[in-house]
């Protein structure tokens, strides 16, 4: 009991501390800079997620941006076409702005979710009989059969894309809020699982398979629930873009995103949580601020990454974790260093 | 409680066991020895349904486990050690033990006492408790290997080859923990190379030919025998 009113309380003062920072932020930070903002959260969200399959799970799978587009779609498509009607047919429903808004918010996060989800289970099924490079090539291509399906539906607007969803996130604080409340959910997941038995299987898993199955580990649910559970928070994240920056189209969705998602987790060290975010900040903020340099930008961009795979072959954080005591550690190591003659 | 009754695998064309039959009752140590490629592993390997049989079947304590996959053979109370270490090397010991006992998780005191008893078995591994098993020598990575599959409080322990690559100081004392091990209560089937060693251990042995049971008996008997002294015992 004690227990489970300690975890309320953490988690109500982690809303509240995210409340105070959405005002500040909104507030102080001119436009641009505040949409890069929520940018970086929604990137976040897709590599935190990724991670959980990729890195911690250890099944290469690259095709990531099918499941944001399968959130994005689903939901925005609950918002746009189905809610409409929905709500002329129970009149219950037609409730006022702030309550109307956030339930058709919620729902699309949960439709969408699922239909990542669904998505997932139909990609991760192969992880079982693959590994390596193979799933790799499975993945990546399922992902493009899910964008080319969307393509080809109209009701979503094919090619052309699907505009005018309103935006229910919001466009203030409110949206700093629940894009940023949805990263710290992926984290939260994240860290909870890796300190519990139950996560330990996940990265026994990635450590050999066999010796996990001797374990009693049932090595099939642990690759299809991490399918799940990851790809379902990659289609949440598409949900918040969706009614963040109000119309999608396929080619946001391609294999170039896929790539970037992949690019994050391995930059940041695979299976390291807070190194995925910070690569998800570093990858989509980076190219935004080097606009200045125009035409030489990607350049820049892509060789900075080289030199960083080239100095850190395991990724900025290896397998490890940003932990205060690591900082500690570190500091304290260079301090004693210096003193030395 | 365990037995294999005309047991055969093929690995495409070759046939790797054919019509095997092994028996293991309560409360013994036997060992299947055998020289290299003589089809151990895939013995251990197809009880726990790592490889399908192509005929034969398999009992556990009366029921039928022909091709039950290993992780459900743990819950009925077979824990195996692969051949190989296997360990988890980016986790610390502690870590690979927590994950041996994953079929009691949620009984932390349960656990908590296996834990200690393994350290009381192997004091080396209590000393790197949190090391990172990767870094352990090889020989303690042998140990934390038996000690990770006590923690599931098996009924019946497959071992392949526990004293692969290990110094002979080292190959002594794996055997001797077998030894306590057992006397424990825990029923061991033993995959050996090193047959002068598992047939001092165990109670009752099968040597194993290409593919085929060539003589089963007493370990006693056997390490008497001249054909097996010539053929598995050198000199
Ligand atoms: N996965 C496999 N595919 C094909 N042949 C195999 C495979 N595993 C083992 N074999 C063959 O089966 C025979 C028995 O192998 P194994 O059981 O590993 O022997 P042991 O453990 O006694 O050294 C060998 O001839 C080996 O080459
Ligand atoms: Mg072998």
């Amino acid at each position: 009991m004690r227990w489970l009113a300690l975890r309320t309380l953490t988690v109500l003062g982690c809303l509240a501390a995210l409340a105070v920072v959405s005002k500040l932020l909104s507030a102080n930070l001119d436009t641009y800079v505040f949409l890069v903002v929520i940018q970086c959260g929604v990137a976040m969200t897709l590599a935190a997620s990724l991670n959980l399959i990729n890195g911690i799970t250890g099944q290469f799978s690259i095709g990531h941006a099918g499941f944001y587009a399968a959130g994005a779609y689903v939901g925005a498509a609950w918002t746009v076409l189905w809610q409409p009607i929905v709500v002329r047919h129970v009149p219950l429903l037609q409730l006022g702005a702030p309550v109307g808004d956030t339930l058709t918010l919620l729902i699309a996060i949960v439709v969408g979710a699922a239909a990542a989800a669904v998505a997932g289970v139909v990609v991760g099924l192969p992880s079982l009989r693959l590994r390596g490079d193979y799933l790799a090539i499975v993945t990546l291509g399922f992902g493009e059969v899910i964008r080319v399906v969307i393509l080809n539906i109209d009701a979503v607007g094919g090619a052309r894309g699907l505009t005018g969803i309103p935006t229910l996130v919001g466009s203030g604080d409110l949206a700093f809020f629940w894009v940023f409340g949805l990263v710290l959910a992926v984290v939260a997941l994240s860290r909870n699982l890796m300190r519990t038995t139950r996560g330990l299987t996940w990265l026994a898993v990635r450590e050999d398979e066999i010796a996990a199955d001797a374990m009693g580990v049932d090595t099939t649910r642990v690759k299809v629930s991490a399918f799940v559970v990851g790809s379902a928070f990659a289609g949440v994240a598409g949900v918040m873009y969706a009614h963040y920056f109000t119309s999608i189209s396929p080619d946001v969705f391609g294999m170039d995103m896929s790539i970037i998602i992949t690019t994050m987790v391995v930059l940041g060290g695979t299976g390291s949580v807070s190194g995925s975010l910070l690569a998800a900040i570093v990858l989509t903020a980076l190219p935004e601020f080097l606009r200045f340099m125009q035409d030489y930008r990607m350049v820049i961009f892509s060789t900075m990454l080289v030199v960083v795979m080239l100095t850190r072959p395991q990724g900025m954080f290896g397998h490890g974790e940003i932990s205060f005591a690591k900082l500690k550690q570190l500091f304290g190591r260079r301090a004693a260093g210096g003193a030395k003659p | 409680m365990l037995a294999l009754r005309s047991v055969s695998v093929r690995y495409g064309a070759i046939e790797a066991l054919s019509q095997v039959d092994l028996e293991v009752n309560q409360g013994e140590i036997v060992t299947l020895i055998g020289a290299n490629g003589a089809g151990k592993s895939t013995t251990i390997r197809a009880i726990c349904g790592q490889v399908p049989t192509s005929s034969g079947s398999i009992h556990f304590e009366g029921r039928e486990i022909t091709r039950t996959p290993a992780h459900r053979l743990v819950h009925a109370g077979i824990a195996q050690s692969p051949e190989g270490r296997r360990i988890f090397a980016n986790m610390t010991v502690r870590e690979n033990l927590e994950l041996g006992a994953f079929i009691h998780h949620g009984k932390h005191e349960q656990i908590r006492q296996d834990i200690d008893r393994v350290f009381q078995l192997f004091p080396r591994l209590s000393e790197r408790v949190n090391q990172s098993a990767g870094t352990l020598s090889g020989g303690e990575q042998q140990m934390l290997a038996m000690g990770r599959s006590l923690m599931a409080r098996p009924k019946l322990l497959l071992r392949d080859e526990p004293s692969l690559g290990l110094a002979p100081f080292l190959v002594q004392q794996i055997f001797q923990i077998i030894r306590e091990i057992n006397k424990e209560g825990v029923t061991i089937l033993l995959v050996e190379q090193n047959a002068y060693q598992a047939l001092r251990v165990a109670h009752r042995a099968y040597v194993l030919g290409t593919g085929s049971i060539v003589v089963s008996d007493t370990a006693e008997r056997l390490l008497a025998n001249e054909q097996v002294q010539a053929a598995y015992l050198g000199e």
